[in-house]
C-alpha cells in the first residue's frame, strides 16, 4: 500500500484568522440589532403581558433572559451557516479537514465569560425571586410569618390606597376555585374581583388534593396544598379580565377547572364586594371561621341526626382500610 | 413460504394488531354512556329533565357506586347513564328524585341554591307513605341537619343545586336497595326520597357543559373523590345544548 501524502489545506477552508475577524465583526453587529430588537420589540409582548406588578416582573426577567440568549443563539447559527457554506468539502475533494489544536487564550475566554453569564443570571434570578415579587409565606410586603409571628394586619376590614393589604383566600377542590373575602364579612364565592391599583395577598389552600392557583394574566401561581397556607402578592395595573386555571393535574376534570376573574376600578370593586356580602349572608353564617386553612374531617356543631347515623365528619373525609377498594 | 405470501401474512398481522387496538380504545378506554336527548321534546320553549340519585348502582358491575340515572324521555324508564341533551335558549325544568341517604358537604357553600330561576329549588319529601308540600329552599345546613345527599352543579353556568335527602334516621336506614328505585322496579318505588325541582335556561349558543356532584361521594376512596366521582355514567356527566 503506498503512504499517502498529507496535501496542504488552503487557510480559507481551515477557518482561518480572515473567517475569524469575518464572524467576530457579523457576530457583534448582528447580536446589538438581535438583542435592541428582543428587547425592545418583542419584550413588550412576551407572555404573561403587564397586567399587574407579578406578570410585568416575569415579563422583565424573560426579555432580560431573552435578550441574554440572543447572541447565543445567533452566535451558533451564524457559525453553523457560515461552515455550511465556506467550509464544506468541495465535490471530489478526500482529504482531511485541518487538525484541531487547543488554543488557551480561547478556552480561557470561553470558561470566563460563560462562568460570567451563569452566575451573573444566577444573581438576578435570585434577586428577581425574592425581592419583588414577594412570593411565600416569610417574604413579600406583609410576611404571613415574621419570624414565627403572624403578620398584625386586618383581617376583618380593609379600605382603599391604605397599608393594609387585600386578603382574599383561594381554596382549590375537586373541581372549582371558590374565593373568600375575609375583610368583608368573610363571604366565599366562586368569582373573583379585583380592584385596579390595590394591592392583594392572595392565600392559597385546598380542601382535598393539590391543587395549583394559576391567575395567568396577573403572573401569579401558587400550589394549592390541604393543610398549608401558600401566599402570593399582586398589584393589578389594569382593568380587564383574567384566566384562572389549575396547573396541578388534580383529577378527572382537572382541564375544566378554571373561570375568569375580573380588575375593576376601586369604587365597582367596593360596590360589588359590600352587595355580594348582603347576597351570601345566609350562606357565609354556615361557613367555619375564617382561617388560613381548612379540616372538614372536623366539623362543627354537627347536628343530632348526622352523629346517630355517623356523619361526623364531611363527605369524602372518610378512609376505612377495611374498605375492598381502597386504592 | 413465497416472499409474497410472507408479505401478505406480515400486513395482515399488523392489520390486525392496530385493530386491536383501535377496538381496546374506543371499546373500552372511550366508552361512553348513552344520551339521553331531550331536543325534540321541547314546546313552547320549555323541557322537563328528569333525574336520580340512587345509593347504589345495581345494575352496573359497580353495584355499591351511588350514581344519577336520567330518564328516557322516550320510554319513561330510567337509564343509568349522566349524558342528557337540551335545546338552546330554552327553559329547562328539572326534577330529581333523590333517594340516596344524607351526606355533610365538603364544602358548605355548595349547600346555596345558585344560577337557577327564583335562586331556589322546590323540595318535597316522601317518608314512605306520604309526599310533603313542596317548599322552595334557597340555602341547606348539612352540618346541622341530615339535608343534603349530592349536589347537581353545572360550573360553566354557574347552576348549584344541592340534592335534599330524607331527613331522619329513619328513613336513612330505609333507602331504596335497587336501582333505579322507581319506574323500572315498582317495589322500589316506595323507598323514602326527596323530590328537588327548579329551572334554568340554556345559553343561545349552545355547546357542552360538565356537570357534577360537589359531595366527594366516593366512599371508600382517597378524599371521596375516585370511583363514582371520577367515572362518567355515575356522578358527574355532560349536558349537551344542541344551538
Amino acid at each position: 500500500m503506498a503512504a499517502e501524502t498529507p496535501t496542504p489545506v488552503p487557510a480559507a477552508r481551515s477557518g482561518g484568522r480572515r473567517d475569524g475577524l469575518w464572524l467576530l465583526v457579523i457576530w457583534i453587529v448582528l447580536s446589538i440589532a438581535g438583542s435592541l430588537l428582543v428587547y425592545i420589540v418583542w419584550g413588550p409582548h412576551m407572555p404573561p403581558g403587564a397586567m399587574s406588578t407579578s406578570a410585568s416582573s416575569q415579563q422583565f426577567d424573560t426579555r432580560v433572559l431573552g435578550t441574554m440568549a440572543a447572541p447565543v443563539i445567533i452566535g451558533v447559527l451564524l457559525y453553523f451557516g457560515w461552515a455550511v457554506a465556506f467550509w464544506r468539502q468541495k465535490p471530489g475533494d478526500d482529504t482531511d479537514a485541518a487538525p484541531i489544536h487547543g488554543n488557551t487564550k480561547i478556552q480561557a475566554a470561553w470558561i470566563t465569560v460563560t462562568a460570567a453569564i451563569v452566575l451573573g443570571l444566577a444573581v438576578f434570578g435570585t434577586y428577581e425571586l425574592i425581592a419583588p415579587a414577594g412570593n411565600g409565606s416569610g417574604q413579600g410586603p406583609q410576611p404571613a410569618f415574621n419570624h414565627g409571628v403572624l403578620a398584625a394586619a386586618s383581617v376583618t376590614s380593609w379600605a382603599p390606597n391604605t397599608n393594609n393589604i387585600l386578603q382574599v383566600q383561594v381554596i382549590g377542590q375537586q373541581w372549582a376555585w371558590t374565593y373568600r373575602y375575609p375583610q368583608f364579612g368573610g363571604f366565599e364565592t366562586t368569582t373573583l374581583v379585583l380592584p385596579v391599583g390595590q394591592q392583594v395577598r392572595f392565600n392559597v389552600t385546598s380542601l382535598d388534593v393539590i391543587h395549583s392557583f394559576w391567575a395567568y394574566q396577573l403572573g401569579v401561581k401558587a400550589d394549592a396544598n390541604p393543610g398549608v397556607n401558600n401566599v402570593a402578592y399582586t398589584t393589578p395595573y389594569h382593568t380587564g379580565t383574567f384566566v384562572v386555571r389549575c396547573d396541578e393535574l388534580c383529577g378527572i376534570w382537572h382541564g375544566a377547572m378554571y373561570n375568569y376573574g375580573k380588575v375593576v376600578s376601586v369604587s365597582d370593586f367596593m360596590n360589588w364586594a359590600h352587595s355580594t356580602e348582603t347576597q351570601l349572608a345566609s350562606v357565609t353564617k354556615l361557613l367555619p371561621p375564617y382561617a388560613l386553612t381548612y379540616d372538614p374531617t372536623v366539623l362543627a356543631n354537627v347536628g343530632k341526626v348526622n352523629q346517630q347515623l355517623g356523619l361526623t365528619s364531611a363527605g369524602g373525609g372518610y378512609y376505612n382500610p377495611a374498605d375492598p377498594e381502597q386504592p | 413460504m413465497s416472499l409474497p405470501a410472507r408479505v401478505t401474512t406480515l400486513v395482515f398481522a399488523f392489520l390486525l394488531v392496530v385493530a386491536g387496538v383501535i377496538f381496546v380504545a374506543f371499546h373500552f378506554i372511550g366508552a361512553q354512556p348513552p344520551v339521553e336527548d331531550y331536543t325534540s321534546y321541547a314546546s313552547n320553549g320549555q323541557v322537563n329533565v328528569t333525574l336520580m340519585t340512587t345509593p347504589q348502582t345495581t345494575v352496573s358491575t359497580k353495584p355499591d357506586w351511588v350514581s344519577y340515572f336520567i330518564k328516557d324521555p322516550a320510554t319513561g324508564k330510567f337509564v343509568h347513564t349522566t349524558y342528557f341533551e337540551v335545546p338552546a335558549d330554552t327553559k329547562v325544568n328539572v326534577t330529581i328524585l333523590g333517594y340516596d341517604g344524607c351526606t355533610p358537604l365538603r364544602n358548605p357553600v355548595w349547600g346555596h341554591v345558585t344560577g337557577v330561576e327564583g335562586g331556589v329549588e322546590n323540595v318535597s319529601y316522601f317518608n314512605g307513605k306520604t309526599y310533603s308540600a313542596a317548599t322552595p329552599v334557597s340555602t341547606f345546613d348539612s352540618y346541622a341537619n341530615c339535608s343534603v345527599q349530592h349536589t347537581f352543579a353545572i360550573p360553566g353556568l354557574g347552576i348549584n343545586v344541592p340534592v335534599a335527602s330524607p331527613t331522619t334516621v329513619a328513613e336513612n336506614n330505609a333507602l331504596c336497595t335497587v336501582s333505579p328505585c322507581t319506574a323500572n322496579n315498582a317495589s322500589e318505588a316506595l323507598a323514602p326520597h326527596s323530590v328537588v325541582t327548579f329551572s334554568f335556561t340554556t345559553p343561545k349558543a349552545g355547546g357542552t357543559f360538565r356537570w357534577q356532584c360537589f359531595i366527594p361521594c366516593g366512599g371508600g376512596y382517597l378524599d371521596g373523590n375516585g370511583g363514582p366521582m371520577s367515572t362518567v355514567g355515575y356522578m358527574m356527566g355532560q349536558m349537551e345544548v344542541q344551538a
